[in-house]
């Protein structure tokens, strides 16, 4: 758009206003704007579609004032699992229509306790304290000035596959493994700020708080923090998102998502954990004899097919490029296997690129389908030897205690089956 | 040696240099010195209470008070009677009940049954409660609602009071229900 033109049109001037703010003009603007909004799917603005796109102009540079936006003939969403309350809940990445080993940020999954807050970063600071040389308080721009790093990793809630300890439930790979995404993310190594501030000697233990309605906190193992812990203000190359801890998010790469604490306030060095509410009575695992595994950190290895899965329905016998994700919490994906024979027999699958410490890798397997009824799986193992498990072999160690037993941390091997009409579902074999 | 003011004005020189200028910096100087120190004052308002109650504010209150805070404050979540609340829009826990059910098939994980520190409660009220309004209740309010609830779970008597020196010694049913991670389990190894 040209400095100082006004648009006439109010549709522009909303596409010209960005997504996100021409959303919430819309809703303020009247049923006329609001409708033409809807035309175009969550982050997309809706043109016209000419009959011939080299017979007419196209838009003017930059005329989306300057942020870009994605096509609006493409419509994928988180979706919300149905908590009761929408405050705190969690919303789940369309594994099934990602594409490469990138989350696209506007899609990365989330959980919040109190809902998402609005951080001004210019008034946001941390404070790191407790059993240091100097308590120190950081603002933004203080973090900013450390050297910093960049390294892709996912993140992946220890909820998870929650639903399918004991019969198959959600639908889609959506439903059963969206709880997972990854990220390019750029921040500060925990490390940096320790030497500033100075460690004490008999600290072990960091409690990380956010500064949500929810006040999150966990405690992290010190050692932890030490060797790999990142305090990011990154992602995928532009600020972190809001709904994933703007301005600033501590990263523990392998370690389940809640410790991984969004807006994050405050660091409080201690010599033992402070046995918060998140880390006694929710994110523990209660076993079958009644006694509950606490800090349970690690995010073992797992694998998923995403192409095909649940919902989708093959047109009919041939070829078929099988693809998903492996990941592992404890270092990098050595190899994926797969079978279409409920695991009797496996193959090597391909790694379409080379696979990085504590980061997703995308494998493809070509495969040809002779149209008669199969069950699809996907195994990892990380170079740690370490091997994805059956489902019946977690249940065998974990115990199957109902659904408030131990449902975290469900890293089993998932089976897709393709029936002879090319329908696929989530099953247990 | 360099110092850090005569590498601003030699900052090429400097970058090659820097790795080796840190190197021979003592361990505990900081090598930036961004940020800026923090008062006592400032770190007042945070807490986080650990189980021996280091952080416990001053204060106290019984279940007495505590009836009447959980009626203004908690009910529309968790219930008249600490039953929870599973409604749309709600979503509030199951305050107490459920001892001797985690080794069952139905174990129910309340504050009672499954929490195994006294003094978690009190930071997670002061913390995040109420709900919709959270941190708005007084440091006499928390101990008082907390009173009420581990008295409804009959864990306290219902006229001891809660204060910073008693709470920590609230010996909670589930003290010992927790045990660090054990895996990785050997028998998933290749």
């Amino acid at each position: 758009m040209f400095p100082g033109r006004v648009p006439t049109d109010r549709r522009a001037f909303l596409f010209a206003a960005g997504s996100t703010a021409g959303a919430a003009a819309a809703a303020v603007l009247g049923s006329t704007a609001r409708a033409a909004d809807q035309r175009a799917p969550p982050g997309a603005q809706y043109f016209e579609i000419p009959a011939d796109p080299t017979k007419e102009l196209g838009r003017a540079v930059a005329a989306d004032g300057g942020y870009g936006s994605r096509s609006q003939f493409e419509s994928e969403v988180r979706w919300r699992y149905p908590t009761p309350n929408e405050y705190t809940s969690w919303s789940m990445t369309p594994l099934d229509k990602m594409l490469g080993n990138l989350t696209a940020s506007g899609l990365h999954f989330e959980r919040h306790h109190g809902g998402i807050p609005t951080i001004d970063p210019l008034r946001h600071m941390l404070l790191v304290h407790g059993m240091v040389s100097t308590a120190k308080k950081f603002s933004m721009a203080d973090i900013k000035r450390f050297p910093s790093v960049t390294r892709k990793y996912f993140i992946e809630c220890s909820g998870n596959g929650l639903t399918e300890w004991n019969k198959p439930t959600l639908k889609t790979v959506q439903g059963t493994h969206g709880l997972l995404s990854t990220s390019e993310w750029t921040g500060v190594q925990f490390a940096t700020i320790a030497r500033e501030v100075g460690l004490d000697d008999g600290g072990t233990w960091v409690l990380a708080e956010g500064a949500d309605a929810a006040v999150m906190t966990r405690s992290i193992p010190l050692e932890k923090m030490l060797k790999n812990g990142l305090l990011a203000y990154g992602q995928n190359g532009e600020a972190i998102r809001p709904e994933q801890g703007y301005p600033l998010r501590l990263i523990l790469p392998g370690y389940e998502g809640n410790t991984h604490i969004k807006w994050l306030r405050r660091l409080e060095v201690s010599d033992k954990p402070f046995m918060t509410r998140e880390e006694t009575s929710k994110y523990t695992d209660l076993m079958a004899n009644g006694k509950a595994r606490q800090f349970t950190f690690e995010m073992e290895a797992k694998s998923v097919i995403t192409f095909p899965s649940g919902e989708m329905k093959l047109p009919g016998p041939g070829f078929y490029d099988v693809t998903g994700l492996a990941w592992s919490g404890r270092g990098r994906v050595q190899s994926v296997e797969v079978s279409s024979d409920a695991g009797k027999t496996w193959y090597p699958a391909h790694m379409e690129s080379i696979p990085e410490p504590i980061c997703t890798v995308r494998f493809s397997f070509p495969w040809i389908w002779d149209g008669k009824p199969a069950v699809l799986q996907s195994r990892c193992t990380d170079e740690t030897g370490y091997i994805q498990p059956t489902l019946a072999q977690l249940v065998a160690i974990r115990g199957a205690n109902g659904p408030f037993g131990s449902i975290y941390h469900l890293n089993a091997i998932q089976s897709w089956a393709v029936a002879a009409d090319g329908s696929v579902t989530n099953v247990h074999a | 040696m360099f110092t850090r003011d005569a590498c601003v004005g030699a900052a090429s020189l400097c970058l090659a240099a820097l790795p080796l200028t840190v190197g021979a910096l003592a361990q505990d100087t900081p090598p930036f010195g961004f940020g800026s120190p923090t008062t006592q004052q400032e770190l007042a308002k945070f807490f986080a209470i650990p189980p021996d109650g280091r952080g416990l504010p001053p204060g106290s209150g019984d279940a007495t008070l505590g009836a009447k805070i959980y009626a203004q404050n908690c009910t529309s979540c968790h219930g008249d009677h600490l039953e929870g609340n599973p409604a749309k829009g709600v979503g509030g826990d199951k305050l107490i009940g459920g001892r001797g059910t985690l080794a069952t098939k139905t174990p129910i994980k309340t504050v009672e049954s499954y929490w195994p520190y006294a003094t978690t409660l009190f930071d997670y009220v002061k913390r995040a409660m109420p709900f919709n309004a959270p941190g708005s209740l007084s440091d006499d309010d928390v101990y008082s609602v907390v009173a009420y609830i581990l008295a409804q779970a009959t864990i306290i008597n219902p006229t001891e009071t809660m204060n910073a020196t008693t709470l920590p010694k609230v010996v909670m049913p589930n003290r010992d229900g927790f045990e660090p991670d054990p895996r990785p389990e050997m028998q998933l190894y290749r």
